[in-house]
């Protein structure tokens, strides 16, 4: 019954692109920030309150205003104009402030040539 | 007469216990972990929040509104089903998780040093499907630089015919190679684009192995300064395979939590994941209890996020392949509301 990933999920889980997990971990992975430190962070940015970041109805508003992408769910949340995967990476880099390594890597390896 | 309330042993079958067994053995596992890793007890406060959640028929249990945390996984998917990118797209999209790692289903960074360009190529194509933080991991694995796998003389072989120097000697030239594959390796990955490296299930072959694992993440935070950097430990305690090695003046044999993360911070990693060991013959009240207490001095002392590794026979989670939702759940919340984690 279930798998540990599920269980964890939905007993202790941020939501990931569903809500702003994704947003969160990034401060952590990428500035070392500690959990409270890095949601009032996000919130900060988003301008929305720290419990909203855990919120996939109110943050499916948010990240569709700000395009940092959402889950796919048929097409029915996510449409054709909203970006997804590395095209909402370039406004996550924005948004937060720091740097996203892909978002880097497409800028120099698209950047005119010769 | 004393009520049983349905609940599970550290191997995930189901068992019946009373509160008053709850409650004995809950004080049990905490006074193991004193008595282990010689630090101080759970808190009354903290005791009774876990004799509340494990005397409780629900099928599962969860933290309170707004008190969520941040979930990273380590080698996310099967591989079974479809590409390692669906894998990823799997756990971004369904299982919400908050950050996504592929790997490669050796899981040692010494065989995907043979194969980086390929690993380099599924990971170009993953980064323009993923959102949330994408990176790669595998295990520093010292036990692969070996004969008959390897070019270095192996310590166990070495070990029981007497010959400590040579044994000595041996994991000393493994933790250099070892560190540099990690180091090839991730270097590879960032010109992928991985948001971050993860060094896992480190120290499996004891201090030799941590050890190679830290000097990796010391070279790899010099190179490139905005990398997401993650060390998940094998165990509770660092083996003393070798015995006499230091890192930072520091002893790595017989190394608890508190001081693993220390060691590892100073080295340069973003993120954290003490394991703290089941005990497949008590029960998870007994070892999540155990673990707690393990990992609360970690917690409270830490200087960057702490992830607790919590699944399949570490972190208060049954020894399973399929571990149960009730079981895992009660883990999952009870790390979360005691120890104030960061994620999981």
């Amino acid at each position: 019954m279930y798998g540990q990933a599920i269980s964890h999920g939905v007993a202790s889980g941020m939501g990931g692109i569903r809500a702003a997990g994704d947003l969160v971990a990034r401060m952590q992975i990428t500035r070392g920030m500690r959990l409270p430190q890095a949601k009032q962070y996000v919130a900060d940015k988003l301008g929305v309150s720290v419990m909203d970041l855990s919120d996939p109805v109110v943050m499916l508003d948010v990240r569709k205003e700000r395009g940092l992408g959402a889950a796919l769910e048929s097409g029915e949340i996510t449409g054709i104009d909203e970006p997804i995967g590395l095209e909402a990476k370039f406004h996550i880099a924005e948004l937060l402030g720091v740097p996203v390594n892909s978002v880097e890597r497409f800028r120099r390896i698209t950047a005119p040539r010769g | 007469m004393d009520t049983a309330f349905p609940t599970r042993m550290g191997d995930g079958s189901l068992t019946r216990l009373t509160r008053a067994e709850i409650e004995a053995d809950i004080r049990e596992g905490v006074a193991a972990a004193v008595k282990r890793a010689k630090i101080e007890p759970l808190g009354e406060d903290a005791i009774d929040h876990l004799i509340d959640i494990f005397c409780s028929r629900s099928r599962f249990s969860a933290v309170d509104i707004g008190d969520e945390v941040v979930l990273s996984y380590d080698g996310c998917g099967s591989q079974d089903m479809g590409t390692r990118i669906n894998d990823l797209q799997y756990y971004e999209q369904y299982l919400c998780a908050d950050s996504v790692e592929m790997y490669h289903h050796d899981y040692s960074f010494k065989p995907v040093k043979t194969v980086i360009d390929f690993e380099q190529t599924v990971m170009r194509q993953a980064q323009f499907l993923i959102t949330a933080p994408c990176g790669y991991g595998a295990m520093p694995d010292l036990g692969r630089y070996t004969v008959p796998d390897g070019p270095i003389a192996n310590w166990s072989r070495l070990l029981p015919l007497g010959k400590i120097d040579e044994a000595r000697a041996a994991q000393e030239e493994a933790v250099e190679m070892a560190a540099d594959d990690i180091v090839f390796v991730a270097a590879g990955m960032v010109e992928a684009g991985i948001d971050f490296i993860d060094l896992d299930t480190s120290g499996a072959a004891g201090d030799a192995d941590f050890l190679a694992a830290l000097k990796a993440v010391e070279r790899i935070r010099a190179r490139f300064p905005d990398l997401g950097i993650q060390i998940g430990m094998a165990s509770e305690f660092v083996l003393g395979m070798h015995g006499e090695l230091e890192y930072d003046g520091v002893r790595l044999a017989g190394l608890w939590p508190r001081e693993q993360m220390k060691l590892a911070a100073k080295a340069g990693v973003t993120i954290f994941g003490p394991a703290i060991n089941v005990n497949t013959g008590k029960s998870v009240a007994w070892n999540v209890a155990r673990t707690l207490t393990i990992a609360k001095p970690c917690c409270d002392a830490a200087t960057v996020p702490v992830h607790l590794n919590g699944g399949m026979g570490v972190g208060g989670v049954p020894m399973h392949i399929l571990p149960p939702g009730d079981a895992t759940s009660r883990a999952s919340r009870a790390a979360v509301d005691i120890l104030h984690l960061d994620g999981l």
